[in-house]
């Protein structure tokens, strides 16, 4: 598997930020229960860690091991305020309905993990690939996680739609079953747990099935045993 | 020792020094348009309690400083917004703010006409509960809508309430609490507004002014 194939997998399934090293849930689980909410979560996530992991890449020769933490929190915090100040001026819905889950991004701890994990150890083309990749794997959770719950909670998709997307997006929205008492429960943050826990159980049983179809069986580097015993 | 100390002091520092700069110059080039979205939003929420056709003043421009912790239910000072038509001061629309929600404070605004009655009544904010409470918000339901066109006659009007209570008003199933403190609320802005009807027009101080 060449390096890029190895960060998707990686990103996407192995390693997946949202389901297997669940970093970040306090996002994940708060903005996650209308559609349009998670995919602007996921937009200004990817768009944090791209920035953050590149800029790292770029200068991690620059930087001392013994302060590296402080200036990562310094690079990731000027990046989600930059894009908190964007979505403000472009997307103002968003921006409000996102409310405080935006300017604590800085928090999520996928960023800076995959700052010291990843950007700090390697150039910049990957490290941006990394990010991406990663902050995509998250958003799908998001997604995911988003669309069950404003399925179950709401009966609708994409309620809410032209708050990110404009005016035109108002046609996105999607009424699969009129209900008129919202299902309370899955709207508030412990269905969410369980919903999350859900497609965590899901991402396991089927586990062993994609791992068969993408990874290459492993090659052992150990020479095999010669059996001298006699039997 | 010394030596690397000062020297990661100072990389500490040029990569603040950086960072904050970056920040400064995506602040400089977004701040015209996060004020002309602040304003356009605004405008969008003024349009909804007070019909547009109705005054020819810069509404958005005419706002007055508003203090009452008795009426307007906020030792904050809130805006209060003054329509003229020609020199006719013709509507008002008052930011006010529900102390006693379910869960905190509700933020309203409610639009006045100069004969005392109401043009519309909108949620600004709040954190009542989802599926119960939130009923508050013209995008779950109509119920925001039955204040329009009521006027209060004395101080104790006693059909400013919900109707569990004796009032007009319909309550939530589940949820009384909430439309309790909005009536209230929204009768408060009503007193307000006749109390000081003089001094909205008057004051020539400005929101924003010191």
């Amino acid at each position: 598997m060449n390096r890029y194939a190895e960060l998707t997998w990686q990103g996407l399934w192995k390693n997946n930020p949202g389901l297997v090293q669940l970093l970040g849930l306090c996002p994940l689980l708060a903005v996650t229960s209308t559609l349009t909410n998670a995919l602007g979560m996921g937009i200004a996530t990817i768009a944090v860690m791209v920035g953050s992991n590149g800029t790292i890449s770029l200068v991690r020769q620059w930087i001392p091991k013994e302060i590296r933490i402080p200036i990562f929190v310094m690079i990731i915090a000027g990046f989600v305020t930059c894009v908190q100040l964007l979505f403000n001026a472009y997307a103002y819905g968003l921006y409000q309905s996102l409310g405080i889950f935006l300017p604590l991004i800085v928090t999520n701890c996928i960023i800076i993990g995959r700052a010291e994990a990843y950007a700090s150890k390697n150039t910049l083309l990957p490290s941006i690939y990394d990010g991406f990749i990663m902050g995509l794997g998250f958003t799908i959770v998001l997604l995911l996680l988003g669309s069950v719950r404003e399925f179950l909670g709401q009966g609708t998709l994409f309620d809410g739609a032209h708050l990110l997307l404009g005016d035109w997006a108002t046609v996105l929205r999607i009424e699969i079953v009129k209900i008129d008492q919202s299902f309370l429960f899955i709207m508030l943050p412990p269905g969410a747990f369980v919903v999350l826990g859900f497609i965590i159980a899901l991402k396991n049983a089927l586990n062993s099935k994609v791992e068969s179809v993408f990874e290459p069986p492993v090659e052992s580097e150990k020479p095999q045993r010669v059996r001298v015993s006699k039997s | 020792m010394n030596k690397i100390i000062s020297k990661n002091g100072l990389i500490l520092a040029t990569f603040a020094l950086m960072v904050t700069s970056i920040v400064a110059v995506t602040q400089y080039l977004t701040k015209e348009k996060i004020a002309q979205q602040e304003q356009k939003q605004l405008l969008k929420t003024l349009d909804q309690v007070i019909d547009r056709a109705s005054y020819d003043n810069k509404l958005f421009m005419h706002c007055v400083p508003t203090q009452s912790l008795q009426f307007l239910g906020s030792k904050k000072t809130q805006r209060a917004f003054i329509a003229f038509k020609g020199d006719k001061p013709v509507a008002v629309a008052l930011e006010t703010t529900a102390p006693n929600g379910y869960n905190g404070n509700i933020n309203l605004i409610v639009g006045i006409n100069f004969n005392g009655i109401i043009t519309g009544v909108r949620t600004l904010s709040h954190q009542e509960t989802p599926g119960l409470g939130d009923k508050i918000e013209l995008k779950k339901s109509d119920w925001i809508h039955s204040f329009t066109s009521h006027s209060i006659q004395d101080h104790k009007d006693a059909t400013w309430q919900v109707k569990k209570d004796g009032g007009q008003f319909d309550q939530f199933t589940g949820a009384t609490i909430t439309p309790r403190a909005v009536v209230n609320a929204v009768k408060n802005s009503l007193i307000y507004f006749q109390l000081n009807k003089k001094m909205l027009t008057t004051q020539t101080q400005r929101c924003g002014d010191k």
